[in-house]
């Protein structure tokens, strides 16, 4: 077996470990919040002066 | 007097809306200038070349400069508006204020198809830079399908988890692709004692004559197409109405240097019935010099340009298809922000299998051609939208961040540069152009007669402008 069969492998075996890490926190994070919080960005909502907004 | 002021520190122009999960506002505008050039640079490394074959030399270059006073009027224009339209979407959201919904939905088809479609044309080059690696070192049919599908999955994972990861990423390595070619210009350069040039003996008058010239400018676009990208940033910068105009215009000044120097150093070493046939000019370029120590640094030049490309390109899609969930012209589930990474990330997921599936089953040029035709049309956009824009809020009612000289002669140049830019893809890929439009068509008559009912349309509204003149 050659380094570039290996590299192969290899590189199957990483994109299947980002995969699964990206499936496993989506369907973690869908579990624990509620779709009211997940969705309640609002275009135009500037978080920054939110902070100011306290910080005043 | 403005009656409202973007640029004020007081108000910014937005307010809390009730948002309990938004994207983070990190970046700067050296990350917006990443963003930009980072999707750009590939274009540099690859494709513009075939200009070259298209109509010698002299034509790439007129095709150069063109193609520049071309993205120079995007830039200036992209900046004036975005500066005032803070959110995520960029033209999308531009065209929702400005113009109006049908247009609004067409444009962020156009961006999201454009930006899909180059990251699956980067993945496919990841794989042809690896396997070339590959047989340079003895080894022959290596499989290019594990190294495509894992820089779509490695970049996504990126996206995923944050945006001042991501892009702090395509700040590094878009620095090192841009250092490169600075580096490779000034080694070859006369004025380093090197003679490898031979401008002289190699440059030859237009060999299909201004026909050439014409046909050269599709493959012209290569050397900027997705500086726009940077407004897809715009929810996500510290200080959009400094940082959009500040990073994209250093971006495109960035970007016509970089092109310049590409055509100089690369004309000079190869002829150009070679050069227009050539996979990857600048690495070949840096082969011709002779110098292994330069094409060593031209070949990681070329995978992180790449690389770069296909970053950029996962962050401005998931935003435009975010926007466009958000405001209820897709389903509202894709509009959604992850609580601990503050990214798109339902969108970020979404559009994973559909680059995997172009990347592994397109052809590279089918590909590519959607993403510029795509491109190209919302370019067309732009001069209507900034007409309409001066037209309905005069510089009087809203104040930019960034103001373009001499309205409305950049929209005017712009739309003309468009029309040949059309009649230049015509003469190459004719049919693409009209299956592709066909396409829009459709779908445009699916949103006016079926999705636009599900538009909470005065949701859609949010920023607190003026009213516009007339209404």
């Amino acid at each position: 077996m050659t380094i570039w069969t290996l590299a192969e492998y290899a590189a199957w075996g990483l994109s299947a470990v980002f995969g699964l890490i990206i499936v496993t926190d989506w369907l973690r994070t869908d579990s624990t919040y509620s779709e009211e919080v997940l969705m309640s960005s609002q275009e135009g909502e500037l978080e920054a002066m939110t902070e100011q907004h306290l910080l005043k | 007097m403005a009656e409202f002021d973007i640029t004020s520190q007081g108000a910014d122009g937005m307010g809390p809306k009730g948002t309990k999960v938004g994207l983070l506002r990190v970046l700067g505008p050296a990350h917006v200038w990443a963003l930009g050039v980072g999707i750009v640079l590939v274009g540099e490394y690859m494709g513009w070349n075939f200009a070259v074959g298209k109509g010698g030399a002299f034509a790439a270059l007129i095709a150069c400069w063109f193609a520049g006073i071309l993205y120079t009027c995007v830039a200036m224009i992209d900046s004036e508006v975005t500066s005032t339209v803070a959110a995520a979407g960029g033209q999308y959201t531009q065209a929702k204020h400005i113009v109006g919904p049908l247009m609004a939905f067409n444009v962020g088809l156009y961006l999201v198809f454009a930006y899909t479609m180059l990251e699956a044309a980067n993945a496919i080059t990841v794989g042809f830079l690896i396997d070339t690696v590959a047989v340079m070192s003895g080894h022959e049919g290596l499989d290019q399908r594990p190294f495509i599908v894992l820089a779509i999955m490695f970049l996504a994972w990126l996206n995923y988890r944050g945006v001042l990861a991501t892009l702090t990423f395509s700040l590094v390595i878009t620095a090192i692709a841009f250092s490169s070619i600075l580096i490779l210009f000034v080694a070859t350069s006369p004025l380093m004692g090197s003679d490898v040039l031979q401008h002289k003996a190699l440059m030859t008058d237009l060999p299909y004559g201004w026909l050439g010239v014409l046909a050269a400018m599709h493959f012209g676009l290569w050397f900027y197409l997705g500086i726009e990208g940077t407004t897809q940033a715009a929810e996500e910068v510290r200080s959009p109405a400094r940082a959009l105009p500040f990073g994209t215009l250093a971006g495109i000044m960035t970007l016509l240097i970089a092109a310049t120097l590409t055509w100089y150093v690369c004309v000079g070493l190869m002829p150009w019935e070679y050069l227009g046939q050539s996979g990857v000019p600048l690495f070949d370029a840096a082969r011709m010099s002779g110098a292994t120590s330069l094409m060593v640094l031209m070949g990681i030049g070329t995978l992180f340009a790449t690389l770069a490309s296909a970053n950029g390109c996962i962050n401005d899609s998931s935003r435009a298809w975010f926007a466009m969930g958000r405001d209820h012209y897709l389903p509202a589930w894709f509009g959604a922000v992850h609580p601990i990474y503050r990214t798109p990330y339902r969108s970020i997921i979404f559009l994973i299998p559909i680059a995997l599936i172009f990347a592994l089953g397109a052809p590279l040029d089918q590909v590519i051609t959607f993403s510029i035709l795509s491109g190209l049309l919302g370019y067309t956009f732009m001069p209507i939208n900034i007409i309409l824009f001066r037209r309905k809020w005069p510089m009087e009612t809203i104040k930019r961040g960034y103001e373009h000289p001499f309205h409305p002669i950049p929209a005017i140049v712009l739309l003309s540069l468009c029309c040949v830019a059309y009649f230049a893809v015509f003469l190459g890929y004719g049919a693409q152009l009209v299956a592709m439009i066909s396409f829009y068509i459709i779908v445009s008559l699916w949103f006016h007669f079926w999705r636009y009912r599900f538009v909470k349309r005065a949701a859609q509204f949010t920023m607190p402008w003026p009213r516009p003149r007339g209404y």
